[in-house]
């Protein structure tokens, strides 16, 4: 049915970048071609999303690495969530490289204070950037939990490194706080992968999904609190989201588009695959996370509204949206999950353009202050259109993805109709106006009013960095016109990842419990084999 | 097998309990040295914990190597804290280069406050009771220091940090002192 061999394009969104990276490093004296190799590279793994969007519409496509059978080895699963998220990642990623091509030197030239701009190490940032890239595929890839670690631990560390670039005392001060909180979110992770593996024996996805409803509940559900958490802090749920606007904002603004748009996703991903594939079920804690939901968008977007930086600003919104987000996970419904991904989906692109945006406001106005910029409309018109269309787009006003995404939730909330539900649906619904009022505020200030004098009149806007922005933003306007075909693609996705025997079946073709049929079939000698756990 | 195969050996259960727990109280240190300490006891302590999740230890993991009867140990297990080793020494390689040129810019490695934190403190500072007499802490103290002095973050008491930046740090990198702490005369 497919002309080409589906699955040979599977690890390619994770090699391209890695080679190209290192390609990159070993080039580094010359400029130009690593420029033209890492957007071939990012061009080329973006294509092979693509293919892998096409190919893993007719099922999950999983490619054992090193043909290392399954249970013992590592594999790659592209089902339509991965597939739609690596799609999504990496035309994102592909813009916001363009966008510091364009930008020139995207490491702190312009930061106040800075004596060093000569120091700052400009031909780590291709490299890194494509590290970074490699990791987000791994992540939303793998279908084994310790290789998720390993794709977490790849963007972590890569995105560490993004964020202190050159070097700033404000940087390092960003970066401290950032690593601090990833390290440790990374050992509840490697923690709670280490009781899994204790209480199941294995770590592979699609044999702990069988495994997982075998064990003791109480075990099971305090595995999951472990998971969720670790997670959390990743995805910047409410009570674990304090590190987020703080950190972001000070790096570049490719840099700070990426992680708005990205590592945040992939928190919110691993959520969705682990509630979804190895936790159905758990009507408490979806509950629970239903609260956390509420919590996320609402005191999110009340820092919003407080905050007189642009920057500050539009992370506050980032940590408020991911509030929808796991309403709709917590929904534990398919139309929920659907709704869920569709908004990963939008707000991948909507965010990251606006912070692409704001990177041209600041180049064009000097400040991403409220209270210094002003009369940008007049100034800049084209950038007022740029800025204006994804803000009301994150807002969710008709016709826009951002309502699409939110009016699905909302119906789903409606129908599943409980009290916390109906709760949620309010909270949605005041928090999307309260959006609309924090953009509202940046659009009067910024972009209305008298220009403010320190804004020279006529800076021109390097055509290198309006072009990807716009494309991004156009892209956020073809979720609006495509929305049938990707909300039912989306459908699809959460059915099939709902309906908890896809996956597995996909990974295990020879029969659903290959994996268990090892330990059951030849009993305590391949247990004792396999290490004695159980 | 019996149940007392599988049990894990005490000791190591007691390590992975005390790495925890110092490595937890490093970690709510104020100096990123001390945090990377916090992190690399934690990490160690999730490795052996990864360990004894991999059952007890048997023959080595190869086919055929194992005489009758004995049980091999789980190269699983192994296999993970393998790589979380690696990992973490990459993170533990970065991290102290951060400390270094946190140490270069402001002469400690003491990790700052956020803004946020910062103005909370500094309206607290404002709003602060009449009868601590705000006129006394000066007005020459910057917005900062006075939310550090109320905040607390900084504790000069038992490190040489700031007269070190004035040695060393200080005439190359002084420019990017912008940190928020206070001379130990200056303190109430």
């Amino acid at each position: 049915m497919i002309p080409w061999d589906a699955e040979t394009l599977v690890p390619l969104p994770v090699m391209l970048p890695l080679f190209a990276a290192g390609l990159t490093l070993a080039l580094h004296r010359y400029a130009r071609v690593q420029r033209i190799i890492s957007v071939t590279a990012l061009a080329a793994a973006l294509a092979a999303s693509v293919g892998l969007l096409v190919a893993a519409d007719g099922g999950p496509i999983v490619v054992e690495v090193g043909s290392w059978a399954v249970p013992v080895g590592i594999d790659l699963v592209a089902d339509r969530i991965s597939a739609v998220m690596l799609t999504v990642s990496f035309v994102m990623l592909l813009c916001v490289l363009l966008y510091s091509l364009g930008q020139g030197v995207p490491e702190g030239e312009d930061e106040p204070g800075t004596t060093r701009g000569d120091m700052i190490p400009v031909a780590i940032f291709h490299p890194t950037f494509l590290i970074l890239a490699a990791g987000v595929a791994n992540a939303f890839l793998t279908g084994d939990l310790f290789n998720l670690y390993v794709g977490f631990e790849i963007l972590l560390a890569s995105s560490a490194v993004l964020l202190t670039l050159g070097g700033t005392a404000e940087r390092i001060r960003a970066g401290s706080v950032y690593i601090i909180v990833t390290l440790v979110s990374s050992l509840l992770f490697l923690t709670a992968i280490a009781l899994i593996y204790g209480a199941t024996g294995t770590v592979n996805m699609a044999q702990l999904a069988e495994r997982l409803p075998e064990i003791d509940p109480t075990v099971r559900t305090a595995l999951q609190l472990l998971l969720l958490l670790a997670f959390g802090i990743k995805a910047a749920i409410f009570p674990l989201s304090a590190w987020l606007p703080d950190s972001y904002p000070t790096a570049p603004a490719p840099v700070t588009a990426v992680f708005a748009g990205l590592l945040t996703k992939v928190g919110v991903y691993s959520i969705l695959r682990t509630q979804t594939l190895l936790f159905p079920d758990n009507p408490t804690v979806d509950q629970v996370l239903m609260v956390l939901a509420l919590l996320t968008m609402v005191i999110g977007i009340l820092g919003a509204v407080a905050q007189n930086d642009v920057k500050r600003l539009l992370s506050f919104t980032l940590v408020s949206h991911i509030g929808y987000m796991i309403f709709g996970i917590a929904l534990a419904t398919e139309a929920g999950t659907a709704a869920a991904i569709y908004y990963v989906v939008h707000h991948i692109s909507v965010q990251t353009a606006l912070f692409l945006v704001v990177g041209l406001v600041e180049w064009r106005g000097g400040s991403t202050s409220l209270d210094r910029l002003g009369g940008l409309a007049k100034l800049a018109p084209g950038l007022a259109v740029l800025f204006f269309v994804p803000a009301l787009n994150l807002a969710g006003i008709p016709p826009l993805s951002g309502f699409l995404g939110k009016v699905g939730l909302l119906t789903e909330g409606a129908s599943v109709g409980t009290g916390l539900a109906w709760v949620l649906v309010v909270g949605s619904v005041v928090t999307s106006l309260l959006t609309l009022y924090a953009v509202v505020k940046t659009w009067n200030k910024a972009f209305w009013q008298a220009p403010a004098e320190e804004i020279e009149s006529d800076v021109p806007l390097p055509r290198g960095m309006v072009l990807p922005t716009g494309a991004l933003v156009a892209f956020g306007l073809l979720l609006t016109v495509a929305a049938g075909p990707l909300y039912g693609y989306a459908e699809r996705a959460a059915t099939a990842s709902m309906d908890g025997h896809t996956y597995v079946d996909a990974v295990f073709p020879d029969g659903a419990d290959r994996g268990r049929g090892e330990s059951v079939v030849v009993g305590d000698d391949a247990d004792a084999q396999e290490g004695g756990h159980g | 097998m019996t149940v007392l195969e599988n049990t894990p050996s005490a000791v190591l259960v007691l390590a992975i309990g005390v790495l925890f727990a110092t490595g937890v109280y490093l970690l709510l240190e104020r100096p990123l040295t001390r945090v990377l300490l916090g992190f690399v006891l934690i990490g160690n302590g999730v490795n052996l914990m990864l360990l004894v999740m991999g059952g007890r230890s048997g023959a080595s993991p190869i086919v055929g190597n194992a005489p009758e009867g004995v049980r091999m140990s789980d190269p699983l297990a192994q296999a993970m804290v393998l790589t979380s080793i690696v990992i973490t020494l990459a993170l533990v390689a970065f991290v102290l280069a951060m400390a270094y040129r946190s140490w270069q810019l402001h002469g400690h490695d003491e990790v700052a406050d956020d803004v946020e934190d910062r103005r909370v403190a500094r309206h607290a500072a404002l709003n602060a009771p009449a009868f601590e007499d705000a006129d006394a802490g000066g007005l020459d103290q910057t917005l900062d220091e006075e939310a550090a002095d109320v905040h607390d973050d900084v504790d000069d008491s038992d490190d040489d940090g700031p007269s070190r930046s004035h040695d060393r740090g200080h005439h190359r990198h002084g420019e990017a002192r912008t940190d928020a702490r206070t001379d130990p005369e200056e303190r109430p």
